[in-house]
């Protein structure tokens, strides 16, 4: 990416992942955070992609208080183990 | 087990064959058991690999190109079309209706193939960039851009309904 010049939305899109992985260099945060202080429509995209992510995860999580009926105790797991290695 | 191979695999007949494929798996490498992680991760890495084994050797299915799903510019850097719109309602509370857990999960489903399972291995799964890149047999950079492309076109599919629901 280009430093020193005003960041475009497609730079900020397209690098979107790192800044939200907090994977960018500090001179181009400062860079990102120039652009969005002016671009509400980056700032929305920001925002919704944060949820994107978000929603992915939630839907799959089981739901609070469910019993985790495919967890499987690692305790019994360990205990198959040893003696499976003492056989 | 077969939550995760169901996630993967989307078909139930193939996620309980890749479940049974694992737990073999497990058990015929057992002694590679190393014990410095917990049995449960171990378990759920060889069902992620029978799951990714499964869904290479069958035929692809149809799919949108993720180019469609991608945002586009204009010349000068800024975004086509029109500028992107806030989606207003928490997660938590999108999270509690039924019809947008399923929008999210068919959603998901609609992605291409090598795109979707880079965001279930990520962002579902919880699996580092290095592990889903080595699972994925793909290099760390490619990995992270095909889940920052997953993530976008998810966005765009998400976005009208979830801009809708912000109006209702």
């Amino acid at each position: 990416m280009r430093t020193g010049e005003e960041v475009t939305c497609k730079e900020v899109l397209d690098f979107l992942w790192a800044y939200v992985a907090g994977e960018l260099p500090a001179v181009t945060v400062e860079e990102f955070e120039r652009h969005l202080a002016v671009c509400p429509s980056c700032v929305n995209y920001l925002e919704s992609y944060k949820r994107t992510i978000e929603l992915s995860r939630g839907v799959f999580e089981p739901e609070s208080g469910a019993p985790e009926v495919e967890e499987m105790p690692e305790d019994l797991l360990r205990a198959v183990l040893t003696a499976r290695r003492g056989e | 087990m077969l939550a995760v191979a169901r996630r993967l695999v989307r078909d139930e007949e193939d996620a309980r064959d890749a479940v049974q494929e694992a737990l073999l798996a497990a058990f015929r490498s057992l002694d590679r058991f190393e014990g410095s992680s917990r049995i449960s991760t171990w378990l759920h890495r060889i069902v992620v690999n029978a799951c990714l084994m499964r869904l290479r050797s069958r035929q692809r299915r149809p799919e949108e190109a993720i180019e469609d799903l991608l945002p586009r510019f204009q010349e000068n850097g800024h975004q086509v079309d029109h500028p992107s719109r806030e989606w207003v309602e928490p997660v938590d509370a999108l999270l509690q209706r039924r019809e947008i857990c399923d929008l999210v999960r068919k959603s998901i489903d609609r992605l291409p193939e090598t795109y979707r399972t880079a965001l279930i291995l990520r962002d579902i799964e919880e699996l580092s960039t290095e592990e889903a890149a080595r699972l994925l047999e793909v290099s760390e950079n490619a990995l992270k851009i095909r889940l920052h492309r997953a993530r976008q076109a998810l966005r765009t599919l998400l976005d009208p309904h979830l801009k809708e629901w912000a109006a209702a």
